[in-house]
């Protein structure tokens, strides 16, 4: 054995480190998230691929044009961490299926320009980045952001939905056949879909939340590798669970059976991917609680009392910004004191 | 206690064990080397006062600097020899620090005086606790704190539980479990001795699950002494420490800022009952200890039981010496050890282990920002918020950290530890700590 003969190091204790760092947390998110996309993709054709990436490719983009640097580090050096990749995919999974290319893209830039950046970056930003620009869309294309393109099986992957190559502001006639999600038909005609097309997800909505199996298979893997806090899911949808059971026992025609409640609209996928998001989601286990709490009882009652069908992108903003305030009234008791 | 009916305490880590590396490898007694150099600072209170002067011959266990005052214990010389200076020495953090320096006699001169027997049950409370002092035995756990303070009984809060800490929860570190596995009568011998002379009722000793052979070991030598209660515990990071283990074990929270006698307990570590045992039975002072040399780079990992004042560099080379990638070396264990300035730095009474690490395993990724994930808060075991005390570190708002309690943080590192953003979490506390220290002193 050859003798040490070079300078020692001095670093300070702790000499070790868990496994997991922020960048292999984001990539293994970006990789629990391939199933979803394979999903939307069977559902509602290949356009779902398009959709996401222009998504990503205006998240990315932004990240990559203003993303505040370090001394030192190149332009793009942000990209590495894997959240604005991260960000990109969680918006384009939320759009409906017929959505033109160019809105996405500009959604994409809404996320990580207005909802991630002026914050300061990564672990800065009080909402959710993807949620923001999914707002933005709405507030900016109501029509394109509530239009419903029917869901297809895989024999269909090749048909493009809806108008999504269409340019840029020039408006996109609706010329596709559209149809309306199950909540809307719940909401509106007093519908109610079956179970079964609920949870396997051949159902009309946005791309990635519609198939429940998928979701709730990606939640359990995520919980499994500890990838989020598994507080701010479990009690997001015991809440509507309990709730809407509540409200159905009450009355049937007001609030469907709880799990109707539970796989429709975008609950799911909020629960596992949305609300779950570490920088936005309380860091004290008990305000892990309250704040899951919290959005499954906005999202009950947004449904069945508000004038719009679905609420978790709402439900989960409003409580990202409860964040603060909750954590301070649940800041953990000192050992011994 | 947790779900299970395991006992622990809430939060903690469970960082890699590494420690089938060295847990078989039975303890050896490690040869003399020319020169030692004894630290007049080994322990948590007052530098010893030098009773020897250069040219002076010493034999072996004979006393070298008596101790100054009551928060401060003697040091003896672990060799036969001559003193050859009282000057000053390396200590592991780098500075320069008094120490008397022991020119060792040749190996064949270096043989123990007779043993001279006390008997424990003769001596009174305050006789008890002079003769602890005066034998240098300081806790053995790490933070060498002199043992006898603890031992001096206090009329309104006795000790009614005392407990034996055998959990060594810092990955690597062996010597404990070693000490249990060969020196389970000694370990108990001493605990009779403390037990006795205390009048304590309970003794509850704390071993984690991932030593079955020492747990067994540690049964068998107690067996038939009712106050002795071994408990496995399940393997958790920081199990080890005092109050830790005292809400493993009892179920009980010592109140912030308090000593574990607030609840009736008084923890030691196993290391410090076989140095009671050797000091009352053979007359033997605290002048040798089991250190677990060990890590990645190490040549040849072992157990050795090294004197006090060895340099390290000498330890080392007993073992093997360190291959040509090792760049950090590390007093004590992987979670709260010094990293060494200098390798010429000695064996102090609180050396547990001496780990060599490569380059690879140091190297950080780059720090992230705070994600606000909150796996250093369900992580801590004080039940701090470590996010919140970063972000108010890094732009020096001492006094809300102070509101925030920083100063009941005990360093552990479990938060670094469980960072996925690589920040340093427990560094940045020790400096706000030091930082609102001084402004108090100032």
């Amino acid at each position: 054995m050859k003798p040490h003969s070079g300078e020692l190091l001095v670093h300070t204790s702790p000499f070790d480190s868990a496994r997991l760092t922020t960048p292999r947390l984001m990539i293994e998110v970006n990789l629990v998230l391939l199933p979803v996309i394979l999903a939307a993709t069977w559902y509602f054709g290949f356009g779902a691929l398009l959709i996401v990436a222009a998504a990503t490719a205006g998240a990315v983009l932004t990240e990559w044009g203003f993303a505040p640097r370090r001394a030192g580090q190149g332009r793009g050096a942000t990209l590495a961490d894997g959240s604005g990749v991260l960000t990109g995919i969680l918006l384009g999974l939320t759009l409906p299926p017929g959505v033109p290319l160019w809105m996405a893209f500009v959604g994409g830039v809404a996320a990580i320009g207005l909802g991630k950046l002026p914050w300061g970056g990564l672990g800065g930003n009080p909402f959710n980045p993807a949620l923001v620009g999914r707002a933005f869309l709405q507030a900016a294309f109501p029509v394109a952001m509530t239009t419903w393109n029917p869901q297809g099986g895989f024999a269909q992957w090749t048909e493009l939905r809806g108008t999504p190559l269409a340019p840029p502001f020039l408006g996109s006639e609706v010329d596709a056949i559209t149809t309306a999600t199950p909540l809307s038909r719940m909401k509106f005609d007093g519908d109610v879909e079956a179970l079964s097309s609920l949870f396997t997800g051949n159902i009309p909505g946005s791309l990635g939340e519609t198939s429940a199996l998928v979701l709730i298979l990606c939640g359990g893997w995520m919980a499994l590798r500890r990838l989020f806090d598994w507080r701010v899911p479990v009690s997001l949808l015991l809440t509507v669970i309990l709730l809407s059971g509540l409200f159905h026992l009450i009355d049937e025609t007001l609030c469907p059976n709880p799990l109707v409640m539970l796989t429709s609209g975008g609950l799911l996928f909020g629960a596992v991917f949305m609300a779950t998001d570490p920088a936005t989601s309380p860091a004290v286990p008990k305000a892990a609680f309250i704040f899951g709490a919290g959005i499954g009882a906005i999202v009950v009652l947004i449904r069945l009392f508000g004038g719009l069908p679905e609420g978790v992108m709402y439900a989960i903003l409003l409580m990202n910004a409860a964040v603060p305030l909750i954590e301070r009234v649940t800041q953990p008791r000192v050992f011994g004191r | 206690m947790s779900f299970f009916g395991a006992r622990s305490f809430r939060h903690g880590v469970h960082p890699e064990e590494h420690k089938d590396q060295t847990a078989h490898l039975e303890t050896e007694r490690m040869a003399f080397v020319p020169r030692y150099e004894l630290l007049l600072g080994q322990h948590g209170g007052k530098p010893s006062v030098p009773v020897v002067h250069p040219g002076q011959k010493v034999v072996r266990g004979q006393l070298l600097a008596r101790a100054d005052g009551f928060v401060s214990t003697s040091l003896h010389s672990p060799v036969s020899g001559t003193v050859r200076s009282l000057d000053r020495c390396r200590h592991p953090n780098g500075s320069l620090v008094p120490a008397i320096e022991i020119e060792a006699d040749p190996f064949s001169a270096q043989t123990w005086p007779e043993p001279k027997p006390t008997d424990p049950s003769t001596l009174d409370n305050d006789q008890f606790v002079e003769f602890v002092q005066s034998m240098g035995i300081v806790g053995m756990g790490g933070a060498a704190f002199p043992a006898h303070v603890k031992y001096k009984l206090s009329p309104d809060k006795p000790a009614q539980k005392l407990i034996i800490n055998g959990c060594e929860c810092e990955p690597y570190l062996t010597c404990d479990h070693r000490v249990m596995v060969e020196f389970a009568e000694r370990v108990v011998r001493g605990i009779r001795i403390l037990a006795d002379n205390l009048r304590i009722p309970e003794v509850h000793v704390g071993i984690e699950k991932n030593k079955p052979d020492a747990v067994a070991a540690m049964r068998e030598a107690a067996r038939g002494d009712e106050r002795i209660r071994i408990v496995d515990l399940v393997v958790k990071y920081p199990q080890g420490a005092e109050k830790m283990l005292i809400k493993a074990l009892l179920g009980e929270e010592v109140p912030a800022g308090r000593l574990p006698l607030e609840v009736g307990a008084l923890v030691n570590n196993v290391g410090t009952m076989v140095a009671i045992a050797d000091a009352f039975d053979l007359g033997r002072p605290l002048v040798e200890r089991v250190v677990t040399i060990a890590g990645p780079n190490v040549g040849r990992p072992s157990n050795l039981i090294v004197p006090i004042g060895t340099p390290v560099r000498d330890v080392l080379d007993t073992c093997g010496g360190l291959n040509a990638e090792t760049r950090e070396v590390v007093m004590g264990g992987p979670m709260m050890g010094q990293p060494m300035i200098s390798l010429d730095a000695p064996v102090l009474k609180g050396t547990s282990g001496l780990l060599a690490f490569p380059q690879t395993q140091l190297d950080r990724a780059a720090e992230y920002t705070c994600l606000k994930c909150g796996r250093c808060v369900e992580a801590c075991p004080a039940f701090l918020n470590p996010s919140k005390l970063v972000r108010l570190a890094k732009v020096r708002r001492y006094e809300e950290m102070e509101q925030a309690y920083v100063m009941d943080c005990m360093e552990c590192g479990s938060c670094s530890y469980a960072c996925p953003s690589n920040i340093p979490i427990v560094q940045l506390i020790r400096v706000s700590k030091s930082s609102l220290r001084g402004k108090k002193r100032g």
